[in-house]
């Protein structure tokens, strides 16, 4: 519920913020589904954890992780900065050919919504590859869902 | 759910628009906010409160869902089809311009057709994982 409102709220901030597109998605994925899919597994699994015994292992892969990507953040350009490479190095173009001249000619991809083209068209093997990923993590659940519960008829 | 009058009346009254605000946030996405990705997830949202109010049987008879894990294929399917055929047509992968003889009208069905890919792929996986964790719950 907590995360749901949460979302909620994140979506109003998108909103301020002028990026409606991020406003859609977590209005619908984060405050919506997750939501219900949330509570979905709530009533599937049990109160209550089974107590299990310390494993130090896991722990340190854990650390060694998180700490290995701490260190490959310290490199990166502040946030926000205004001569990161992601403010400097295509994006200005990008900007450049969508938005539309001041004799309405000239544009590269045709397309008013800036988001749209970059995604789409100049990004277009990304996300096409996310798109592989969606598709790819629906079918790692229905997988995992799907097995168990044929087992379960079986037995 | 099925005895919640209330529910069931209001979201009969908000569901068609529901829908038709997913189809216009794809479709309308080379102009407005929007696109392939927030049309999914609008129209799975929708498609689950039917499935939430009126039950999981009448969904799923609504949309099977061994369709909708063949229909979550074909979205990745129309978007890299899009790239080989303008591979065909004697451009780059996913090189829109290429479609048509004006690299703009190219852009704009290029876009519009992987944005359909997109949209297909995430409404139906978002319905899948849904039917599949509820799915559970039912006494087998």
């Amino acid at each position: 519920m907590l995360t749901g409102i949460y979302s909620f709220l994140g979506a109003s901030w998108m909103l301020l913020l002028d990026a409606p597109d991020v406003a859609f998605t977590e209005a619908a994925v984060g405050a919506g589904i997750s939501t219900v899919i949330m509570l979905a597994t709530l009533s599937l699994t049990t109160r209550e954890e089974k107590p299990r015994r310390f494993r130090l292992l896991p722990l340190l892969v854990v650390i060694a992780t998180g700490g290995a990507l701490v260190y490959g953040t310290l490199d990166m350009p502040h946030f926000g900065s205004p001569v990161a490479p992601a403010q400097l190095h295509v994006a200005p173009q990008y900007i450049a050919d969508t938005v539309p001249k001041a004799d309405g000619s000239s544009l590269a991809i045709g397309v008013d919504n800036i988001i749209t083209s970059v995604l789409g068209s100049y990004r277009g093997y990304d996300t096409l590859g996310e798109t592989t990923v969606i598709f790819t993590a629906g079918v790692a659940v229905m997988l995992l869902l799907r097995r168990r519960r044929k087992r379960e008829a079986g037995s | 759910m099925r005895r919640q009058s209330i529910l069931r009346v209001v979201s009969k009254l908000l569901l068609p628009y529901i829908f038709l605000f997913a189809l216009y946030v794809q479709f309308h996405g080379d102009y407005g906010p929007g696109g392939g990705f927030q049309a999914g997830v609008i129209f799975a949202a929708g498609f689950i409160l039917y499935a939430l109010v009126f039950g999981l049987l009448r969904a799923q008879q609504a949309a099977p869902p061994e369709i909708m894990e063949k229909v979550a294929a074909l979205g990745v399917l129309l978007y890299a089809g899009v790239g080989v055929v303008a591979m065909m047509k004697g451009g780059a992968f996913l090189e829109y311009g290429a479609l048509e003889h004006d690299p703009v009208h190219g852009q704009h069905h290029g876009l519009l057709l992987i944005e359909a890919g997109v949209g297909i792929t995430v409404a139906a996986v978002m319905i899948s994982i849904f039917f599949a964790f509820a799915d559970r719950r039912q006494p087998q």
